[in-house]
C-alpha cells in the first residue's frame, strides 16, 4: 500500500512529508530528481519510477509533484488515482493547489491527508465525511474559535461514513432548494492540413450543484440517450436503472459533484465548429517566412463562438514575427517560441485574419519541423454531441426545488496541423 | 486561527520556547504549541526533543489536540521506545471510550506506533474492537491487524488474530468486509503460501454482494482479490464475469482496470461460440478507450496495460485505432506507448491511415518520437506484408527531407525491410547511397554497409563505398568494423577480381591492428575459410539468411498469459513477471490464465464411446473428466453403434491415436518425461490437469548419453537391460535395447544360450501395442546359436502394425520362439525413438499452436542437476529429433521452443526453460501435446506445469 507521499515543487524542494507506514529518508527522492533532470520539461517526468527498493508513483499537478512511494505491489492507477484526489480535497478545501496555499495550511493538510489514508488503506476521500471530520479554515471560523475556544475537527462520527450513501450526510437542510446540472462537452479533434478531420471525439461531463434538503431521490432523463454508450459514473447512480430505462436515478452527494463523465467518439457526430485557412512557409533562400490564418464558422448550431484563441508553437528558428491581425490581438514570446493570437468572439461576417511576416536565425537551415495549431473557444448553451436533458424528478421529499440546466462546448486538445 | 505562517520559525532557541508554551496551562496555547510542533515535523525539522512535553498533552478531552499528539506519537515514538510506553495509558482507556470515534482513532494510532514493546498492549483492546459493535470501529481494527503483523507477525498468529479477520469476510457491513480482504490480501503477500484467502464459492459471492455497496477503493481490492479465484466451470465464471461488469462505468480509473483483469482472466473460461462471449468483448472496448481521455499519468498505465490486452486479445480493440493517435501536448511517454500500440494494431484494413499518422509524426520537435515514428513505419511494413510498397515510399519520401537523424533512422528500417523481402526493393539503393556521408551513428552506418554488401553485385561502385568507410576503419565503433568486414568478403566473394586488395586490407586490419577479440577472431574465421576453401567460403557467408518477422517484439506467449493475470499492477506496467522484480514478494506464486472449458464438443461428449474404444484394453481406462481428449476423440472417430466390438487390428493408426489417448494424458506425458529422461514415467495415476511434478530423471541422462563422448550427435538409446532371463526361458537369455539408427528404429538384441544344447530356428513375434510397432521383417538369426555363445541381432520396426493401448503406454509384449519353446516377455522403449525426423514445426505454425492450445492440455515437470547450457541442450536433443523452434531469453532465462513428432503423426510442442545462475542447473519444462489424428480429427492436449 502506499507507504509516503512527499510534496515537491518546481524548483525541486520537498516541503512536505508525511509517512503512513515507518518513516522513509528524503535520499529516496534523489532517483526522482534525476529522472527529472532527465525529462527536460515536468510534464514529461515518468508516472511510475523504479528504484532499487522502492517504487516512486508522481503526478503533476499545479505545477507541483506529488510523489509516493510504494514498496510492494500496489496497482498504480489505484496510487495516481489517490494522489489526485489529494490535490482535488486539497482544491476543494483551500481554493487552490499550489505551495503556498500547503504552506500556509500545513497541519489542515497533514490532519487531512492522515484522515485520507491509514496504513496505505484509503480511509475517507470523500470531501462530503472529510469536511465533517475536518472543517475547512474559513475567516469567521476562525474568529469563532478564537473566542471560543472550539476547534475545527469533528467529534463525531461522520454519519455518511457507513451508511449506503456514505457521499451524502443526513440532515441537510437549505432554505432555498436548488439543483443546477452543467452539461460541458469539450472537442478533441485533429485536423489536417486540408482542413479534414483525422481524428475527433467529445468528452463530456456532467457537473452538477445541488443543495437540497433532506434525503431527495432524483431522477434525470434525457432526450437522446442513445448518444451516450460510454459512459463513467459517480458511485451515486443506480447503474441498473441506467441498463434498463437509460435514466440517471440518484441519491446525490451535498454540494458540488460530478455526476457523470461521458464520450462521444463515433465521428459522425462530432461536428467541428469552426474552419482554419492556414499557410506557415519559410523560404530557402533568406531569413524569414511568411504567416496567413483564417478562421471562419463551420457547424456552430447557429450559436455564437466566442472566446476564440490559436496558440501556435513555432520552431526554435524563429526570432520574431511582424503581423497584423484583423481582429483581436497577438502577442509572441521569445523565449518559449510561442505565439498567442487572442480574437475573442468569432464574427461571420468579417472573418478574423492573422498576417505578416517570421524572421529567422540567420544562417540556420530552413525549419523542419512543422508547427501546429491549438485552437480554443467556447460556445453557450451548447452541447456539440446534441444530448439534451429532457426533465429531471425529484422523490422523497415534499418541497419544490429550483432546477436548472446550462450547456457549454470547449475546444479541448484542438489541433491543426500544417 | 489554525493557519499561522509556520514557516517562519526559525531553529535556534525555537525549542526552549515551544517547551515552555506545551507546558503552559492555557488549553489554547498549548494547542497552537503543539501545531507549530507538527508543522516543524512535517518540513522535516527534528521536534523529538519535545516528547515528554507532548506527550504530556495527550490526556485531554479536546479531540483536535488528540489527534495532533497523536500524529506526533506516531513519528517520533520509534525513536523514543522507552517514552512511548507513557502513552499506552491512554490508548488503553481511549479504546474503551463510549464515542466510537475515539475508540477507533486508539486503535488505528496504536498500530502505527512501531514498537515492540507497545504492541503486547495493542492486543487485548484490539481484540476487543474487532467485535465491537460499531461497524466503523471493526473497519479501522481490520486494517490494524496488518498493521500488527508487518511489526511482529509471530504475533499476530500466535493471538488468532488472522481467523478473526477471516471470520470479518462475512460481516454485514461492505466497508468491514472490503478492508478485511484489503489487509488479508497484503498480509497473504508476504506469505505467499498461507492460503489465508481461502476463496471459495460462498466467500466469493459474499465478496460480490459487498463489491457493489463498498466504496471505491473497497471495490478495488475486492476485485483484485476476485481475480486470483478459479472458479468451477465456465457457468460460474460467467455468472462473476456478469456481476462484476457494472464497474467498467466507474468514474474511478483503478476499479475499472481491475474490472478489466477479472473479465479478461475469467473470459479464458467461457466457450468462444457462447453469446455472452461476444457480448463481454463488445463491452471491454468503451471503458478502455474512456481510461484514455483521463489524466497523463492515467493514461500512461492504461497504456502499458492495453498494450498487454492488445497483444492478447486484439478484436477487442481493432476498431479504436483511432483514439491512439499522438496529440501534440500528449507528453513524450503517452506518445510512445500510443505508437507502440498503433503497431500493435495496424492491418491491411486501416493501415493507410497509420501510415498517414505516422507520416506526420515524423515531421514533429521531439527528436525521440520522431525517430521511434521512423521505427515504426518500418515495423508496419514487416507487418502488413500488403503496405511494404506503401512505407518504403513513405520512407524514401522521409529521406528526401534530408534532416540528419530522420535520414539515419530510415536507412536502419530499410534494411529490415530489406531483410524481410529480400529482391524487391532494391531500386531504392541508389536514394540511399546518395546519403550516405550525412551518416554519423553507428547503428545506421552498419545497416548501410550492411545493405552494400548484401547487394553488392547490384551496385556498381561498392567498391568505391566500401573503400570510403576503411580509411577511418580504427575510429569506428565496434558494431561498424563488424559489418565493414563481413559486408568487404561478401563483396570479394561476390566480385573475386577486383577486390582482392580491399579484402587483404580488411582482413589485415581486423586481425592485425585491433584489440578488439570479436573482430580479430571474425578477421582470422574469414581469411581461413577463404584461404582453405573459397567455395565453401562463399556458401557460409553468402548463405541464404532467414527472414524476420514481426514478432521479434511481441511478448513471449507464458509470459503475456502471466501478465494478463497481473493487470493494473507494477508487472503489467514493467511487462515483468512480479517474481523479476518486486522487492518482499518472496516467492510470488505464478499466475495462469484458466484453462478453456472446451471448445464447445467437449462436455457432454458421452463416455459411452469411449468406453467401448478402450473396452479391449486390458485394464478398462474410462477417461476422467480431464480427459477429454480421449472423449473427443472417441466421439470424433468411433461410429456411433458401437456396442463393444474392439477395434479390429487393420483400424491401424486411428484407432492407435484413440486408444492412445483414451489411457489419459498422464500416461503420454509419463512417457515424454521418460523419453526425455532415462525410462522413467510419471506415475500412470496422474490427472491431466494436476501433474505432480516427478522426482527425477530427466534430460540429463538423455544429454549425458548423447554427447559425452564427443561421438556424433546420435538418438539416445538406454543401454541394454536384461529382459528375459535365462532361468525363465529354458536357457535363453535376452538383453537389449531400442534405438533410432537413420530413420528406422531397431530393437538391438543380445541372445545368449545358457542351456546345454544349441539353439535354431529364431522367430519373433509383437502383441498389439500402442503405436503399432511390429517387425519389419524376420528374425535374422541364420547360425544356430551354441551353447555360451551370445549373439547380436538388430531388429528393425515398423509403425504399422495393429495397435491397442497399453498400460503403461509404452508396453511392448513380444514373443520369441526358438526349436526348444515359445517364450513371452515385456519390455518397454523408450519414446524418444518415436520421434520423426521431419518433426520441425514451421515457425509460424508453431506459435499460432500454441496459442490455440488450451491450457489444461499442458503438463511440465522438472529436470534435475543437468550440468548443460541451452545450446549444448539443444543440439544434444536434436539428436534425439526434438527441434528448436524458437530461442528468447528473458530474464537470463533461456526458453527454447521445441517440437517433436511421433510417428503416429502427434505433435509434442515443448518450452524448456534454462536458468543460468545456479551451479545446479535446473531445466524446467512445459509440454503441449497437438494431435493431428489422420489429417481430419484435430484437437490439441496440452500439459503445463510450472517451475517449482
Amino acid at each position: 500500500m502506499i507507504h509516503s507521499l512527499f510534496l515537491i515543487n518546481h524548483t525541486g524542494d520537498i516541503f512536505l512529508e508525511k509517512h503512513w507506514k515507518s518513516v522513509i529518508g528524503r535520499s529516496v527522492c534523489d532517483y526522482f530528481f534525476e529522472a527529472r533532470e532527465k525529462a527536460v520539461e515536468p510534464e514529461n517526468v515518468p508516472p511510475v519510477l523504479q528504484t532499487p527498493h522502492h517504487y516512486l508513483i508522481s503526478i503533476y499537478r499545479g505545477k507541483l509533484f506529488f510523489l509516493s512511494v510504494i514498496q510492494t505491489e500496489v496497482p498504480p492507477l489505484f496510487v495516481i488515482e489517490f494522489l489526485h484526489r489529494v490535490a482535488d480535497t486539497i482544491q476543494d478545501y483551500f481554493g487552490e493547489c499550489s505551495e503556498g496555499v500547503i504552506k500556509d495550511n500545513v497541519v489542515t493538510v497533514y490532519e487531512l491527508l492522515e484522515e485520507m489514508l491509514d496504513n496505505g488503506f484509503p480511509l475517507a476521500t470523500e470531501s462530503n465525511v472529510l469536511k465533517e471530520m475536518i472543517r475547512p479554515p474559513t475567516i469567521l471560523r476562525s474568529v469563532v474559535n478564537t473566542l471560543t475556544g472550539a476547534s475545527n475537527v469533528g467529534d463525531t462520527l461522520p454519519t455518511g461514513q457507513l451508511s449506503n450513501v456514505p457521499w451524502r450526510r443526513v440532515g441537510v437542510k437549505y432554505t432555498n432548494n436548488e439543483a443546477y446540472f452543467d452539461v460541458i462537452e469539450e472537442i478533441d479533434a485533429i485536423l489536417d492540413k486540408s482542413g479534414t478531420t483525422v481524428f475527433a471525439e467529445i468528452q463530456g461531463v456532467i457537473e452538477a450543484c445541488v443543495r437540497l434538503t433532506g434525503m431527495p431521490d432524483l431522477t434525470l432523463s434525457f432526450m437522446n440517450p442513445r448518444l451516450l454508450d460510454d459512459v463513467s459514473f459517480h458511485p451515486c447512480v443506480r447503474f441498473k436503472r441506467w441498463e434498463s430505462e437509460r435514466v440517471l436515478s440518484f441519491i446525490p452527494p451535498d454540494g458540488n459533484f460530478t455526476l457523470m463523465n461521458y464520450h462521444v467518439s463515433s465521428q459522425n457526430l462530432v461536428a467541428i465548429p469552426v474552419y482554419v485557412k492556414q499557410s506557415i512557409s519559410f523560404f530557402e533562400t533568406g531569413p524569414c517566412g511568411r504567416l496567413d490564418i483564417t478562421i471562419g464558422p463551420k457547424q456552430t448550431m447557429g450559436k455564437t463562438v466566442e472566446g476564440l484563441m490559436v496558440t501556435i508553437h513555432m520552431p526554435k528558428a524563429v526570432l520574431s514575427a511582424n503581423l497584423t491581425a484583423t481582429q483581436g490581438t497577438y502577442t509572441y514570446d521569445l523565449a518559449t517560441k510561442v505565439l498567442v493570437w487572442d480574437i475573442g468572439k468569432l464574427n461571420p461576417q468579417k472573418l478574423p485574419n492573422l498576417k505578416g511576416s517570421l524572421t529567422t536565425q540567420a544562417g540556420t537551415p530552413k525549419p523542419e519541423d512543422n508547427p501546429s495549431l491549438n485552437i480554443d473557444l467556447k460556445i453557450q448553451q451548447l452541447a456539440i454531441s446534441g444530448l439534451k436533458v429532457s426533465r429531471l424528478d425529484m422523490y422523497g421529499e415534499k418541497y419544490k426545488p429550483f432546477k436548472g440546466v446550462k450547456y457549454l462546448t470547449k475546444a479541448g486538445k484542438f489541433q491543426v496541423r500544417t | 486561527m489554525c493557519d499561522f505562517p509556520f514557516f517562519s520559525l526559525v531553529c535556534t532557541g525555537e525549542i526552549f520556547e515551544l517547551k515552555a508554551e506545551l507546558n503552559s496551562d492555557k488549553k489554547e496555547k498549548k494547542k497552537e504549541a503543539v501545531k507549530k510542533v507538527i508543522a516543524s515535523m512535517t518540513v522535516g525539522k527534528d521536534v523529538s526533543a519535545l516528547f515528554p512535553d507532548v506527550v504530556n498533552c495527550m490526556q485531554t478531552d479536546n479531540l483536535e489536540l488528540k489527534k495532533l499528539v497523536y500524529l506526533y506519537l506516531m513519528n517520533y515514538a520509534k525513536s523514543q521506545p522507552d517514552m512511548a510506553i507513557m502513552a499506552v495509558n491512554t490508548f488503553v482507556k481511549d479504546c474503551e471510550d463510549p464515542n466510537p470515534l475515539i475508540r477507533a482513532l486508539a486503535v488505528r494510532t496504536m498500530g502505527c506506533i512501531r514498537v515492540d514493546k507497545i504492541t503486547e498492549y495493542l492486543c487485548e483492546p484490539l481484540r476487543k474492537c474487532l467485535k465491537d459493535e460499531d461497524p466503523y470501529v471493526r473497519k479501522t481494527a481490520a486494517v490494524c491487524v496488518a498493521k500488527l503483523h508487518d511489526i511482529n507477525a509471530q504475533l499476530v498468529e500466535d493471538q488468532g488474530f488472522l481467523d478473526t479477520l477471516k471470520d470479518l469476510i462475512s460481516d454485514s457491513n461492505p466497508m468491514v468486509v472490503a478492508n478485511a480482504v484489503a489487509a488479508l490480501s497484503e498480509i497473504a503477500e508476504s506469505h505467499p503460501n498461507s492460503n489465508l484467502l481461502d476463496l471459495n464459492p460462498q466467500t466469493i459471492n459474499k465478496l460480490l454482494t459487498a463489491l457493489n455497496e463498498c466504496t471505491e477503493w473497497g471495490q478495488i481490492f475486492i476485485l483484485d482479490c476476485l481475480a486470483n479465484y478459479t472458479p468451477r466451470d465456465d457457468r460460474e465464471s460467467q455468472s462473476i464475469c456478469e456481476r462484476v461488469t457494472p464497474r467498467l462505468s466507474h468514474a474511478n480509473s483503478a476499479v475499472v482496470l481491475s474490472a478489466v483483469k477479472v473479465l479478461m482472466k475469467f473470459m479464458e473460461m467461457l466457450p468462444k461460440d457462447l453469446d455472452y462471449y461476444g457480448t463481454l468483448l463488445k463491452k471491454l472496448a468503451p471503458p478502455l478507450v474512456t481510461l484514455l481521455s483521463a489524466e497523463p499519468e492515467l493514461q500512461y498505465v492504461a497504456l502499458r496495460n492495453i498494450n498487454l490486452i492488445v497483444q492478447r486479445r486484439p478484436e477487442i480493440l481493432k476498431h479504436e485505432m483511432k483514439v491512439f493517435f499522438v496529440k501534440y501536448n500528449d507528453p513524450i511517454y503517452v506518445k510512445l506507448e500510443k505508437l507502440d500500440i498503433m503497431i500493435r494494431l495496424a492491418s491491411q484494413a486501416n493501415i493507410a491511415q497509420v501510415l498517414a499518422e505516422l507520416k506526420e509524426y515524423a515531421t514533429e520537435v521531439d527528436v525521440d518520437f520522431v525517430r521511434k515514428a521512423v521505427r515504426a513505419i518500418g515495423r508496419c511494413a514487416i507487418k502488413v506484408e500488403q503496405s511494404a510498397e506503401r512505407c518504403v515510399s513513405t520512407l524514401l519520401d522521409l529521406i528526401q527531407t534530408k534532416v540528419n537523424y530522420v535520414v539515419q533512422e530510415a536507412i536502419v528500417v530499410i534494411k529490415d525491410i530489406f531483410r524481410k523481402y529480400p529482391n524487391k526493393y532494391e531500386s531504392v539503393i541508389a536514394t540511399l547511397c546518395e546519403n550516405l556521408d550525412s551518416l554519423d551513428e553507428p547503428e545506421a552506418r552498419a545497416a548501410m554497409i550492411w545493405i552494400v554488401g548484401e547487394y553488392a553485385e547490384r551496385i556498381d561502385n561498392a567498391d568505391e563505398l566500401l573503400e570510403s568507410f576503411l580509411e577511418g576503419f580504427h575510429d569506428e565503433s565496434t558494431q561498424v568494423q563488424l559489418q565493414l568486414l563481413t559486408a568487404i568478403v561478401k563483396l570479394f566473394l561476390k566480385k573475386p577480381t577486383e577486390t582482392q586488395e580491399l579484402v587483404q586490407q580488411v582482413l589485415s586490419l581486423a586481425t592485425q591492428d585491433s584489440d578488439n577479440p570479436d573482430l580479430r577472431d571474425r578477421g582470422y574465421i574469414y581469411w581461413r575459410l577463404l584461404s582453405t576453401d573459397p567455395v565453401a567460403a562463399k556458401e557460409v557467408v553468402l548463405a541464404e539468411k532467414p527472414l524476420i518477422s514481426e514478432e521479434t517484439d511481441l511478448i513471449e506467449p507464458t509470459l503475456l498469459e502471466e501478465l494478463i493475470c497481473h493487470i493494473g499492477t507494477l508487472a503489467s506496467v514493467y511487462h515483468k513477471p512480479p517474481s523479476a522484480f518486486v522487492e518482499g514478494s518472496r516467492g510470488v506464486q505464478h499466475k495462469r490464465l484458466p484453462g478453456s472449458a472446451g471448445s464447445g464438443e467437449s462436455a457432454d461428449s458421452p463416455d459411452t464411446g469411449s468406453a467401448a474404444g478402450v473396452s479391449e484394453a486390458p485394464p478398462a481406462v474410462i477417461p476422467s473428466q480431464g480427459d477429454l481428449l480421449g472423449d473427443l476423440l472417441n466421439l470424433d472417430l468411433t461410429p456411433p453403434t458401437t456396442s463393444g466390438p474392439p477395434p479390429a487390428p487393420s483400424s491401424g493408426m486411428q484407432m492407435g491415436a484413440m486408444d492412445l489417448l483414451g489411457g489419459g494424458l498422464d500416461s503420454l506425458v509419463g512417457l515424454l518425461h521418460a523419453a526425455m529422461g532415462a525410462g522413467f514415467g510419471a506415475p500412470p495415476t496422474a490427472m491431466p490437469a494436476s501433474f505432480p511434478p516427478p522426482v527425477s530423471g530427466g534430460l540429463d541422462d538423455l544429454f549425458d548419453l548423447g554427447g559425452s563422448v564427443g561421438m556424433p550427435m546420435g538418438a539416445y538409446s538406454p543401454p541394454k537391460s536384461i529382459w528375459l532371463p535365462a532361468m525363465k526361458a529354458k536357457g535363453l537369455e535376452i538383453s537389449g535395447t531400442f534405438a533410432r539408427r537413420a530413420g528406422v528404429i531397431q530393437m538391438e538384441m543380445t541372445l545368449t544360450n545358457k542351456a546345454m544344447s544349441i539353439m535354431t530356428d529364431f522367430a519373433i513375434q509383437f502383441n498389439r501395442n500402442s503405436f503399432g510397432l511390429a517387425p519389419a521383417g524376420p528374425l535374422q538369426v541364420l547360425t544356430p546359436v551354441g551353447p555360451n555363445q551370445s549373439i547380436e541381432v538388430a531388429l528393425p520396426l515398423s509403425t504399422v502394425g495393429p495397435v491397442m493401448k497399453m498400460e503403461p503406454l509404452t508396453n511392448l509384449q513380444v514373443a520369441v520362439k526358438n526349436n526348444i519353446d515359445v517364450f513371452y516377455f515385456s519390455s518397454q522403449y523408450p519414446i524418444s525413438m518415436l520421434f520423426v525426423e521431419d518433426g520441425k514445426m514451421e515457425r509460424q505454425v508453431f506459435l499460432a499452436t500454441w496459442k490455440d492450445i488450451p491450457n489444461d492440455n499442458e503438463a511440465q515437470f522438472q529436470i534435475k542437476d543437468c550440468h548443460l547450457n541451452s545450446d549444448a541442450a539443444s543440439s544434444k536433443l536434436q539428436g534425439s529429433n526434438v527441434f528448436t523452434i524458437a530461442k528468447r531469453t528473458v530474464e537470463g532465462q533461456d526458453m527454447l521452443y521445441q517440437s517433436m513428432k511421433l510417428t503416429n503423426g502427434i505433435w509434442v510442442l515443448a518450452e524448456l526453460r534454462v536458468q543460468a545462475g545456479n551451479p545446479n542447473y535446473t531445466v524446467m519444462s512445459r509440454l503441449v501435446f497437438v494431435l493431428t489424428c489422420s489429417g481430419a480429427n484435430h484437437k490439441d492436449y496440452k500439459t503445463e506445469s510450472r517451475e517449482v
